[in-house]
């Protein structure tokens, strides 16, 4: 199903913000790709640095106080970081395009649905009126509004949050992305709702032969569609492999602790796993690695040392050394 | 419920509960329809375990919470706690039962005052129990911090300083300072990140063992409420649609709708593969309510008879009720 050409390749990106002196280290030298026709997801907690990845991809990262110190991200073969506000704006929305979280704030409440899916459309393409207006209702249609001839007209607030979020995705296809980036788009709707967004997004992935990228904390969700899974904490990228590798042989504590303290009608009587502490500050990270102070296999030198990759084989890397034994070892 | 044998362990049992909302419209304000936002519920819950609600957003589980707690005047029905219809009380007539029954909110961050710190936060519950010595209070006040695991220097501290997980804390520990029976329990972890979820839901439950209470669990989360709850109710536009122990909601769902929710939740097990069966459409207006069955539009199975009869809730089997005459009928039992 997927191909292993690299469409996009991060490599050591580094984002950091200047907030009070302190400087917040969000993204701290990540690096991954997503191949063609590929679904990745990037799943971590909030404060980890998902969406600022996400946005630094598109060149959307305010600066300041938002500087990206470091790194390249590699697009069909140019670097994206080194292009100019006017060759990005070629690439934004129409090689690569981007669902957000809140369908509500994402969209602009006085102006029609239909004005909003078009505007990309006329930003990069000629196009006359009418043919927009069918190639509109097609979009609505494929990404199933109802009656969308009708609808093409409304505005946001007539619209229910899943039918929103469908706009939204109909706004990202306009311009056939090569690329989608989706921003947790289904955490704020509900569970049936999220479930048809989910099916809406696989069939238009394998119709179009599309790239996506999924942002999420939902581990769920991750299951379901992903065909690789990057596991981020604290700005670095802990675990990385295929969805069997994650869910079936996670090898980072952190992953293991996440998985074990999903709660779920099966583990009912037991006690729940849960990870003590909370997530650091990205200002004032802890020295070594990033997760010690939860962690409870770690030995004196996770205080001091940065971890590095270690290679499982197939794909499936974890940043941890204390766990690691090289293939063969016994046990 | 209509055919529900008396319990007499249960704490609270809500009989035929009814909250309308007017919508009004135009210059003068004239009542045009109203939002049947809860519609006839009944439940009950028994002491020391634990109830799950669950449903879509506009259901109305969170207005069944505020009827409860008497924040909200209710229309109709009956809210019979500990033996007594509190639904009718006056505020003075109330006021020994408002300490009985908490609530933890959804959002740790709106739910706490910014400029009181946490020991007064904590404390002004304690002070309404009468304890009326400043020690003690403060003795009081450790005991609390120290049940919800925070350290007792916290308590000078001011909630912007406090993550949301220790929020969350914060706010049970409030709710628990007047020493409640039942504690209504609003999404307490649907703001929060999984790891600390997990710390939450383990604080809830080792709080449930030391000290007996009884939780009235509100969540769109299936998994939490399948992991904590006792029994489950499905709420669905006003109406609850199905109620049983956890077992069987998950293992023998009877309505449709109670079987399409679970069927959308993403298993993280990838043993399990995930076939959506999406239902139709959306939760719609509460205020456009069909005649008949109110899942009737999004439902799979529905017939001509689902639009006109009003549904009963029906035992299906001990201690399982569903308000689906088909769902009912295909299980082979008789309405009693």
């Amino acid at each position: 199903m997927t191909h292993d050409r690299p469409l996009l390749c991060v490599e050591n990106l580094k984002v950091y913000f200047q907030s009070n002196g302190a400087r917040a280290h969000a993204v701290d030298g990540i690096s991954f790709e997503v191949r063609e026709k590929e679904t990745v997801c990037i799943v971590g907690e909030s404060g980890c640095g998902k969406t600022v990845s996400a946005l630094s991809i598109l060149g959307l990262i305010p600066t300041p106080p938002g500087e990206i110190v470091d790194g390249q991200i590699i697009f069909s073969g140019q670097n994206l970081i080194n292009l100019d506000e006017k060759a990005m704006q070629k690439i934004r929305g129409n090689h690569i395009s981007m669902v957000f979280q809140e369908p509500l704030t994402s969209l602009n409440p006085v102006f029609t649905i239909g004005d909003q899916i078009g505007e990309a459309v006329r930003t990069h393409q000629q196009i006359d009126t009418e043919a927009l207006f069918q190639y509109c209702v097609q979009l609505l249609n494929d990404v199933g509004i109802p009656s969308p001839k009708q609808r093409i007209n409304d505005y946001p607030h007539q619209l229910s949050g899943g039918q929103r979020q469908r706009v939204m995705i109909a706004m990202a296809l306009a311009c056939d992305p090569d690329l989608i980036i989706a921003d947790e788009p289904t955490t704020a709707l509900d569970v049936t709702v999220q479930a048809q967004i989910l099916a809406l997004l696989r069939s238009i992935q394998k119709k179009r032969s599309m790239s996506v990228l999924y942002i999420s904390h939902d581990l769920g969700v991750v299951s379901a569609i992903a065909d690789r899974i990057y596991v981020m904490y604290a700005g670095i990228m802990v675990e990385q492999g295929n969805t069997d590798q994650i869910f079936r042989s996670a090898r980072h504590p952190y992953t293991q602790g996440l998985l074990a303290s999903l709660p779920s009608p099966s583990k009912r009587g037991k006690r729940l796993h849960s990870i003590p502490g909370t997530v650091p500050n990205p200002a004032y990270k802890p020295k070594g690695c990033p997760f010690h102070p939860r962690c409870r296999q770690k030995i004196l030198s996770c205080q001091q040392e940065y971890p590095g990759m270690c290679d499982y084989g197939e794909g499936h890397l974890a940043r941890c050394p204390v766990l690691f034994k090289p293939k063969g070892y016994p046990g | 419920m209509e055919s529900k044998n008396k319990n007499n362990h249960s704490i609270l049992r809500i009989e035929g509960l009814k909250k309308y909302f007017p919508i009004r419209r135009g210059f003068l304000q004239k009542i045009h329809g109203w939002v049947k936002a809860v519609d006839g519920v009944s439940f009950e819950i028994e002491q020391g375990k634990t109830m799950g609600l669950v449903g879509e957003s506009g259901c109305g589980k969170t207005t069944v919470a505020r009827l409860i707690l008497k924040l909200l005047e209710s229309d109709a029905g009956k809210i019979i706690f500990q033996g007594h219809d509190i639904r009718r009380f006056s505020e003075k007539e109330m006021k020994p039962y408002r300490k009985e029954i908490q609530i933890i909110f959804q959002d740790p961050f709106g739910s706490l005052n910014p400029r009181m710190t946490i020991g007064q936060s904590i404390e002004e519950g304690i002070r309404i129990l009468g304890n009326k010595h400043a020690t003690n209070r403060k003795e009081r006040l450790e005991t609390l911090l120290s049940m919800v695991g925070m350290s007792s220097d916290s308590s000078d501290r001011y909630p912007h300083e406090f993550s949301g997980g220790q929020r969350q804390r914060i706010g049970i520990a409030r709710a628990l300072s007047v020493e409640p029976s039942l504690i209504v329990c609003d999404e307490p972890v649907s703001a929060l990140d999984v790891s600390i979820q997990a710390q939450i839901i383990n604080l809830l439950k080792d709080l449930q063992d030391q000290l007996g209470l009884s939780y009235l669990f509100i969540s769109h989360d299936l998994n939490v409420v399948g992991y904590l709850c006792n029994t489950i109710s499905v709420m669905y536009k006003g109406h609850i649609m199905e109620f049983a122990s956890s077992e069987d909601i998950f293992n023998h769902p009877h309505h449709p709708y109670t079987i399409s929710l679970l069927s959308a939740i993403p298993d993280p097990d990838p043993d399990i593969k995930w076939h959506v069966k999406p239902s139709n459409g959306h939760i719609g207006d509460s205020d456009v309510v069909p005649e008949g069955c109110k899942y009737q539009d999004r439902c799979t199975i529905a017939e001509t008879a689902c639009l006109k009869d009003k549904m009963v809730f029906e035992k299906v089997r001990e201690n399982h009720f569903v308000r689906c005459w088909k769902a009912a009928k295909n299980h082979g039992s008789s309405p009693d």
